[in-house]
């Protein structure tokens, strides 16, 4: 199929999200209005007040009280959005455990921005890879193009009924949230028909009736509550199980939409560039992968075999993919633009090292710590990590695992 | 573990509960036991209506109030609430 002919908007990264949002056909958006709030659900509100939607806008008190009504909301079957940034996102950490537990399907934007203290409101990703293990689903953007596309999909990804999960979008602070950039849109019918309704699951209720996966008082169900030692574990595993049905998921609709709209990630889940024939390869996360693909065509004009895998989706974790992109490479360097402090390396280091180990024919895998608190990295930092990979292969000796690059030594 | 747990395989999905809440018996966790005096009581029903837990009723055929130890968790608001000290709350095992 042809892919659709579409308008053509300057959109900095935060307003492509919320143009995204306005067409997903969103009945409940709440938020915390103010820092570190950003300018999506500023735009937002705006689309509310002329009229352009009928969602219910309400602003809360807090970002804990954001994702709290956002999640009942869902509960009782509603589309709900939510976004979100840095300290934010920390104050509702209680929270995000309770949505992904109560199956809550909300979609929330996180403008990936540094934590205090000392204060620092500039891009990286300390803010959600703090949140990993929170049982959300997420999504990093290298562009405000993708940070668009990936919304639209994460409404289908998180309501799927075999995955009922809450999905995250991470967009880079300033370095996408507040550039502007070309961006592509569907007209808004293709947008409500792609995203759809949501299908909700049959459960069980107490009255050993078959009734849909939502509060409602013709149909009451209990959800979330105390759960100790007997069962909670039986939950846990279950969320476990959606994020491995979701792996398939994020493909297929993933690849619905590039049928659609034509523009197409990777598999939906990590996007490879040069790498089936590359021997070095550097692997990362967000908008940083944009100046990796240029130094890695400077670099393929030199003649140096360098290739790139970005990782689009952290949760799931896509071990087979990272497997199969990074076991044949002669060395790999892992970016991270968050710090595990104490833990020897990077939360993505540990995963992509972890995803290797099982092979018998491992890549050596070094980590860079880059970027922390909005630090420009310039092209000339990942040459550098390129031409140590280099000496990798050519000595066999790792010199330094863990390297912060781009820090005034 | 005990076969009549079943599987997370089996078990909806969120906690969501598949037998209602009267199954659920929450009197075990009493310490302190209600004690009603049937000659002190007054019928004035406010037992009734504070009990969190529904487990006070009053029988109009015996004219008693019927306390539901099943589910009564022993807060002891009933015998706070009481007007006329009807309600003694006692030590489990030792009424
Ligand atoms: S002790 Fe508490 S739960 Fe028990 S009957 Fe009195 S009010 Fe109800
Ligand atoms: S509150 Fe006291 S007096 Fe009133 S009905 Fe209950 S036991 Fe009787």
């Amino acid at each position: 199929m042809a892919a659709l002919k579409q308008e053509v908007i300057a959109l900095n990264g935060d307003e492509a999200v919320a143009y995204a949002v306005k067409q997903c056909d969103v009945d409940v958006v709440a938020a915390y209005p103010i820092t570190p709030q950003t300018i999506i659900v500023e735009r937002f509100s705006e689309y509310v007040a002329n009229g352009e939607v009928d969602t219910a806008f309400i602003c809360v008190e807090s970002e804990h009280s954001a994702l709290t009504c956002c999640l009942t909301a869902a509960a009782t079957g509603a589309r709900a959005f939510t976004a979100t940034a840095s300290a934010g996102l920390a104050l509702m950490h209680e929270i995000l455990g309770v949505t992904s537990g109560c199956r809550a399907p909300v979609v929330m934007a996180i403008v990936n921005r540094a934590l205090s203290a000392p204060i620092n409101i500039h891009g990286d990703h300390s803010d959600s890879m703090a949140e990993r293990d929170m049982g959300w689903i997420h999504i990093y953007a290298e562009n405000s193009q993708e940070a668009y596309d990936s919304i639209i999909q994460a409404f289908r990804i998180a309501e799927h009924p075999e995955v009922l999960l809450p999905t995250l979008v991470g967009l880079d602070g300033f370095i996408l949230s507040h550039t502007l950039e070309n961006v592509h849109v569907l007209p808004d019918e293709t947008v409500k028909r792609f995203v759809g309704e949501r299908k909700l699951p049959l459960v069980r209720n107490h009255e050993g009736k078959l009734v849909p996966f939502k509060l409602d008082p013709e149909n009451p169900i209990t959800i979330g509550p105390l759960d100790l030692y007997d069962y909670y574990f039986e939950h846990k595993r279950q969320q476990e199980e959606a994020m491995r049905k979701a792996y398939d998921i994020i493909k297929e609709v993933h690849e619905e939409y590039a049928q659609l709209s034509g523009r197409r990630y990777g598999n939906g889940l990590v996007e490879p560039y040069r790498l089936e024939d590359a021997e070095i390869a550097t692997v990362c996360i967000g908008s940083t992968a944009g100046t990796v693909k240029t130094v890695v065509d400077e670099l393929r004009e030199k003649g140096v075999k360098a290739g790139l895998l970005r990782i689009r989706v952290f949760r799931p974790l896509p071990v087979q993919d990272i497997i199969k992109w990074l076991s044949d490479k002669k060395a790999v360097a892992v970016m991270d633009r968050a710090c595990s402090f104490g833990g020897n390396g990077g939360p993505l280091f540990h995963e992509i090292r972890h995803a290797l180990y099982d092979l018998q024919n491992r890549p050596p895998v070094i980590n860079y710590i880059y970027g922390l608190g909005g630090r420009d990295t310039p092209p000339y930092l990942i040459h550098h990590v390129y031409q140590n990979l280099q000496k990798i292969v050519e000595t066999g000796r790792i010199e330094q695992l863990v390297n912060f690059i781009g820090l005034r030594e | 573990m005990s076969p009549e747990y079943k599987s997370w395989k089996e078990i909806p999905i969120a906690g969501v509960c598949w037998v209602p809440s009267t199954e659920y018996k929450t009197g075990d966790w009493r310490t302190y036991k209600p004690v009603w005096d049937s000659e002190k009581c007054i019928r004035c029903m406010l037992c009734h209506i504070y009990c969190p837990e529904g487990a006070i009723k009053y029988n109009a055929e015996t004219d008693e109030m019927e306390f539901n130890y099943d589910f009564c968790k022993g807060c002891g608001i009933c015998a706070n609430e009481c007007p006329k000290e009807a309600i003694k709350m006692v030590l489990e095992g030792k009424e």
